[in-house]
């Protein structure tokens, strides 16, 4: 996957967006192998790197029950906490969308902004995945041994 | 399938440790871990038994420099290597970048490698992957124990392609960072050659080799 500049632009504005219109705490993307996309909201203290990677590790054992159970996939995932809740979904079978809130918001009303930020961000990733098809220039078509030796130097 | 950030100049790539069970998977992980300065390395992840047994993965984010403007962000799991497992070998291949094959020197652990090696192929195929294609080196785990088989013997039975291999002592160190650093060139090297040929859209269906 290739993210570009202008691309993650508007992801960030549309994730920043639902952090405010769901009163939850933080909103972040994470693509089905567990790299972190992007994220909104008070993410200073989490360790997203390590949320991406068990998000998607949960979404891919999900995905396998699914299967298991001749479902396609479940779409969407909720997990309730004693203060924390969490809403996972999956938009247009390519990304997770995570949803951090608490008692300021409600399921319902999450469920709701999450509908429309996924019709935005899956129209967003359908232009990203065109976008790749197409042959670009790669800052890595020019890297040389010597840049790779250089990184294990050290 | 490595991830390219333009906007935060970043590149994430992810490697996966195979083998089978108690070859010294997570050990690696855990030396890496230790060794690594805290700045380059993010939280170590391990869904493990009671018993310490991996049951879905362990994880390790590492960070090696810049290329060429870009951070590069390594991903490294290791697969649950007990045989009924499986379910859960498939999905942490999905996306893979480069294979690592951890193999038990023991003598008595010669069917078990050969076994998961062949379950790899198999899961890495069923992923749209061919063993022959992707980046991909072997170690030769356990070396100091007075049970390993030879390393001509093992390279025989698990290395007929003549991939890059490394003899190991996971548990003191040895061989560690040298298996991570062949795989890691070895999946920078493909980027490389993926470059020119476009990168693959995350909505793809699994292809014949990781195209970047």
């Amino acid at each position: 996957m290739v993210m570009y500049e202008a691309e993650y632009e508007q992801i960030k504005k549309v994730c920043d967006r639902l952090v405010r219109e769901a009163n939850s705490k933080v909103v972040f993307l994470v693509d089905k192998n567990g790299q972190l996309i992007a994220s909104a909201g008070d993410v200073g203290h989490l360790d997203t790197t390590s949320l991406a990677s068990l998000t998607a590790g949960n979404i891919a054992a999900t995905g396998g029950i699914a299967k298991l159970i001749n479902e396609k996939e479940f779409s969407q995932i909720f997990h309730e906490g004693e203060r924390d809740n969490l809403h996972i979904s999956i938009i247009g079978q390519r990304v997770i969308l995570v949803v951090i809130f608490d008692q300021r918001s409600s399921l319902g009303l999450v469920r709701l902004r999450v509908r429309k930020a996924s019709e935005e961000l899956n129209t967003i990733f359908s232009s990203i995945a065109a976008k790749a098809e197409q042959p670009g220039a790669s800052p890595f078509a020019e890297i040389t041994d010597d840049d790779i030796d250089s990184l294990f130097s050290g | 399938m490595s991830f390219i950030n333009y906007s935060s100049r970043e590149i994430n790539c992810k490697i996966v440790y195979y083998g089978p069970g108690l070859c010294g998977k997570t050990t690696n992980l855990q030396y890496i871990y230790n060794k690594t300065s805290p700045d380059a390395k993010g939280k170590m992840i391990s869904l493990a038994t009671e018993t310490e047994r991996t049951l879905f993965f362990d994880f390790l984010p590492l960070s090696l420099g810049e290329i060429r403007g870009f951070k590069t962000r390594f991903h490294l799991y290791t697969v649950p290597g007990q045989v009924f497992y499986d379910a859960s070998r498939k999905l942490i291949l999905k996306g893979v970048d480069g294979v690592v094959f951890v193999a038990d020197s023991q003598i008595e652990r010669v069917e078990a490698n050969l076994e998961s090696v062949e379950n790899l192929r198999t899961n890495l195929s069923e992923q749209g992957y061919d063993l022959d294609r992707i980046p991909y080196v072997v170690q030769y785990n356990k070396r100091d124990l007075p049970n390993a088989a030879t390393v001509d013997e093992l390279r025989k039975l698990l290395n007929p392609k003549a991939v890059p291999e490394f003899e190991a002592t996971a548990t003191t160190g040895v061989g560690v960072f040298d298996t991570l650093k062949a795989v890691a060139k070895l999946v920078l090297q493909e980027l490389r050659k993926g470059a020119d040929a476009g990168a693959s859209p995350i909505s793809s269906p699994p292809r014949r080799g990781p195209v970047t």
